[in-house]
């Protein structure tokens, strides 16, 4: 079943999906959102993608396999977890550098967190990819 | 009948020559220990491992364990340096050096271990290489089988090992072993002493293969010869006879330990010697007399007597020397002629002269003729028999009858193959020649060194078994001196006895065979039993799997929902939560509305027929979920709740849509029945958070997460600090969760596509 709307609709409705779940995972800090919400929008983005064009389109979409994904997204957050031990500290403290901070303002903040919630980002959408084109595909 | 066909011949590779280099190193590290054992000294090493459960890395070098590691790493570099020439080529030559240096390790770190659990897990990690080993050539299912059941056999004692080992540290508060020696009287006078001995026993005799669990032991020569010489002969077989030893100073001088030792320790003895006579296939026969030798070794070890213990000491050794060789040279014969086959093998000598010499050599050490180290242990074996007091006329018995046997095996294997007739030999397709030098320097050696102890037996006396004595008996004077010539006495009539026995056996032995083997086929077989043992597990675990796993969805959650019920059930009983005043707080407009909208979701689900409906329905309820999240300000809880129902219900019509439409609703009577439990879960629920949020709640976590959340993280949104941050590591674990799941299911859906029925 291929609906000409819904295949219309669903490029910009994707698009914005996507672009919406990587905002979510960013500002997730200090407002509602993070890599668990942020995934499950991804996730929602392609699933839809997948319903209105079908999982090979969307496994294109997605250019890499959504088990290697999740894969990924595990050793990033395992990566992440692992740095503070180079300084000394416990697995999964939070490291923090301000980059460019003056006593007036506190920079461009970086640190071992958002790379944690990158990989649990990554993690979310390509399980919930996994199970949903493995799903479609084989049922 | 080869278990290796020879392969063309390649330069020794890093898998054949790297083995032999580490044992070597080993072996040259023990013997500097050597000096300080032999004069009475004892060595310990340790360092802390899971200091909460005090198991530590800690070893002990006395001297037990100092001959141990020296036959391990010694034996070790002769077998190969063996296997490296005769495996050579095999595709699977790396991997086979790599399950036998492991297992070395392994082995040196159970005789050497201190801790108790140590050596427990050294034991299992000789189980665990013994059943790589013995399952080498994996493709033959009869390697498999026996593989297994060594596994199995070998696996329940250590763990029935470990239970003892857990008692024991319980009553005297030491997990050390060289801390145990002095408190082998509160063990004794302990009420539960009974019960460690059985399981410590079964522990010793799974692994020594003692009657009746003895039947893994011949089954394992499906492995590789150098294996067979090595764990089923030399070393791992001994373990259990380690752990008798080890543990004869705490546990001995009962009569529970002197008669369940004497009992077992001669039914085996016997029993080998009997069954060893009826084997065909040499290596078979071998086994065996590896039995035997167990036995009679667990059946000496019963008694406190010293000459008893002297001669376990020395038999140990002259054992391993002896048997190693010739396991060892029926490699080589196997390697040569392709066949094992007692009734076939016959006049090697002009073609294999070396190997007839060093089998030779064995033999006569393993029939216990002079001037070869066997005669002296087998003069001890009489002597100990002699000298101890209850069982005497027992061990002695035994031992005759044993080394009656023993001599007729030798004269088998290796006489006939050497000296007897030709004729029957099976044409190999290619000359019969000698082994290459690394398969000849271990039989050579090892035999050669049985004659070198019986001439000099000092050498073995001052090094080994003094200091070996010395540490199950706490004295060095308790041992025994070991001499070749004692005079004219009743062990050396014994003796005398023993070979003439042995010789009317081995003239008889053809005929014995026959009728054993006519016997054989009316008696029952341990390996029988095994077979009925597992063919029965396996019936009751189908009819338990059937009885928990029906496979029907609509039983698994009707369980699992009246589950739910009584626990939350019997939590309330045990809270004493009354149906007290209800305190239902002045409902809102907008409560009202998520009310409707959630009722109104599950309304729809129950009545419609359609199955798309009810799962709109089921929807729209998570909806009301996420509604409710959102009225009580929880914003990422309830953009989770919205998402994760959303994709539920994508997943859940992708999955329910092809599912055949059902005939007809199920029946009232059933509806009644889940309506009735529904109903319940879903007051009890209810009730439980009324109860809950009656009480006032404790908010320290709350709290502490406001304060420090921006100070500490530098977030403002605590929900995400906690999860990334604070309890990141939790988070760490629920992602791997929901990986692995994605993961499993790919695997389920693969495997159903390809057509297998999961």
């Amino acid at each position: 079943m291929k609906s000409i709307i819904l295949t219309t609709a669903t490029r910009i409705i994707v698009a914005l999906l996507l672009v919406f779940s990587v905002y979510m995972l960013l500002r997730g800090h200090n407002e509602p959102g993070g890599g668990f919400i942020g995934g499950l929008i991804g996730a929602s983005g392609f699933v839809l993608y997948a319903i209105a064009n079908g999982t090979s389109e969307a496994r294109r979409a997605l250019r890499a396999a959504p088990e290697q994904i999740a894969a990924v997204g595990l050793g990033v957050a395992a990566l992440s977890g692992l740095v503070p031990g180079l300084f000394g500290n416990a697995a999964f403290a939070g490291k923090w550098l301000f980059l460019g901070a003056t006593p007036d303002s506190k920079g461009f903040p970086i640190s071992n967190i958002i790379a944690f919630d990158i990989g649990v980002y990554l993690v979310v959408l390509g399980a919930i990819l996994t199970l949903v084109f493995a799903l479609e595909e084989e049922i | 009948m080869a278990d290796h066909a020879p392969h063309p011949s390649q330069g020794w590779t890093a898998a054949g020559y790297v083995p032999p280099v580490i044992a070597a190193a080993l072996f040259v590290i023990f013997l500097q220990a050597l000096p300080t054992i032999a004069g009475g000294g004892t060595l310990r090493y340790g360092f802390s491992w899971v200091p909460s459960l005090s198991v530590d890395l800690s070893f002990f070098i006395d001297g037990l364990s100092l001959t141990f590691a020296l036959l391990i790493s010694g034996i070790g570099v002769m077998v190969m340096l063996f296997s490296g020439s005769y495996l050579k080529g095999h595709p699977q030559h790396g991997r086979f050096s790599l399950y036998l240096v492991s297992f070395m390790l392994a082995m040196l770190g159970l005789v050497l271990s201190d801790n108790m659990l140590g050596l427990f897990v050294f034991w299992e990690l000789t189980t665990i290489t013994s059943y790589l080993l013995i399952g080498f050539s994996h493709a033959s299912e009869n390697s498999r089988r026996a593989a297994l059941q060594a596994l199995f056999v070998t696996g329940f004692g250590g763990l029935a090992m470990l239970a003892g080992f857990l008692i024991i540290a319980g009553i005297t508060g030491t997990m050390e072993l060289s801390e145990l020696r002095g408190m082998g009287d509160i063990l004794r006078e302990n009420s539960m002493y009974g019960g460690i001995l059985v399981l410590i026993l079964l522990g010793a005799f799974t692994k020594s293969a003692q009657v009746p669990f003895h039947f893994w032991l011949p089954n394992a020569m499906a492995a590789p010869t150098p294996v067979s010489a090595y764990l089923h002969s030399a070393t791992m077989v001994k373990g259990g006879v380690y752990l008798l030893a080890r543990m004869h100073p705490t546990l001995s001088g009962t009569d529970a330990w002197l008669w369940s030792l004497t009992i077992f320790g001669a039914v085996t003895a016997v029993f080998a010697s009997i069954m060893a006579i009826k084997q065909t296939d040499l290596k078979q026969t071998l086994a065996y007399t590896t039995l035997m030798a167990l036995g009679t070794l667990v059946l000496f070890l019963a008694s406190p007597n010293p000459y008893a213990i002297t001669a376990v000491a020395t038999f140990l050794v002259v054992h391993s020397l002896y048997k190693a060789a010739l396991f060892l040279v029926i490699g080589c014969v196997d390697h040569a002629t392709g066949t094992r086959d007692a009734r076939r093998l016959g006049g090697l000598m002009r073609q294999m002269p070396v190997t007839t010499v060093a089998a030779g050599l064995a033999a006569l050490s393993m029939a216990g003729v002079p001037p070869f180290i066997g005669f002296i242990g087998k003069e001890l074996l009489y002597k100990g028999g002699l000298e101890s007091p209850n069982a005497g006329p027992i061990l002695i018995a035994a031992t005759l009858a044993a080394s009656a046997l023993m001599f007729a095996a030798a004269g088998i294997v290796a006489l006939r193959p050497f000296w007897g007739s030709a004729d029957r030999m099976p044409d190999p397709g290619r000359p019969i020649t000698e082994a290459p030098w690394p398969m000849l320097v271990g039989p050579v050696l090892l035999s050669v060194l049985g004659l070198l102890f019986g001439l000099a037996p000092h050498m073995l006396e001052v090094n080994v078994t003094t200091p070996l004595v010395a540490a199950l008996l706490g004295d060095p004077a308790k041992a025994k001196h070991l001499h070749l010539w004692a005079g004219v006495n009743a062990a050396l009539i014994l003796s005398l006895i023993t070979f003439a026995l042995g010789i009317l056996l081995y003239l008889l032995h053809t005929r014995l065979r026959d009728a054993l083997e006519a016997a054989g086929d009316r008696l029952f077989t341990f390996d029988g039993l095994w077979d009925g043992f597992l063919a029965r597990l396996g019936r009751f675990a189908r009819w338990q799997g059937g009885l928990i796993q029906s496979g029907i969805l609509n039983r698994y959650l009707t369980t699992v929902f009246i589950v739910i019920a009584l626990g939350l059930a019997s939590a309330m009983i045990h809270a004493r939560m009354g149906p007290g005043p209800i305190a239902v707080p002045k409902p809102e407009f907008k409560h009202l509305v998520v009310f409707a909208l959630t009722f109104a979701g599950t309304a729809l689900t129950i009545i419609t027929t359609s199955r798309i409906a009810a799962i709109a329905g089921l929807g729209v309820v998570g909806i009301g979920v996420a509604l409710i999240f959102i009225v009580f300000s929880a914003p990422d809880v309830a953009i989770t709740q919205l998402l994760v129902e959303m994709l539920v219900v994508v997943l859940f019509s992708v999955a329910a849509l092809r599912l055949p439409v059902l005939p007809r609703r199920s029946a009232p009577r059933e509806r009644v029945f889940h309506g009735i439990i529904a109903a319940t879960v879903g007051t009890l629920v209810t009730l439980t958070l009324l109860g809950v949020v009656s009480e006032p709640i404790d908010r320290r976590l709350s709290d502490f997460f406001e304060i420090a959340s921006y100070p500490d993280a530098y977030g403002r949104n605590i929900v995400n600090v906690i999860l990334v941050d604070f309890r990141a590591f939790d988070t760490f674990g629920e992602v791997s969760v929901v990986a692995v799941a994605a993961l499993a299911a790919l695997a389920l859906l693969r495997q159903r596509g390809k057509g297998g029925r999961s």
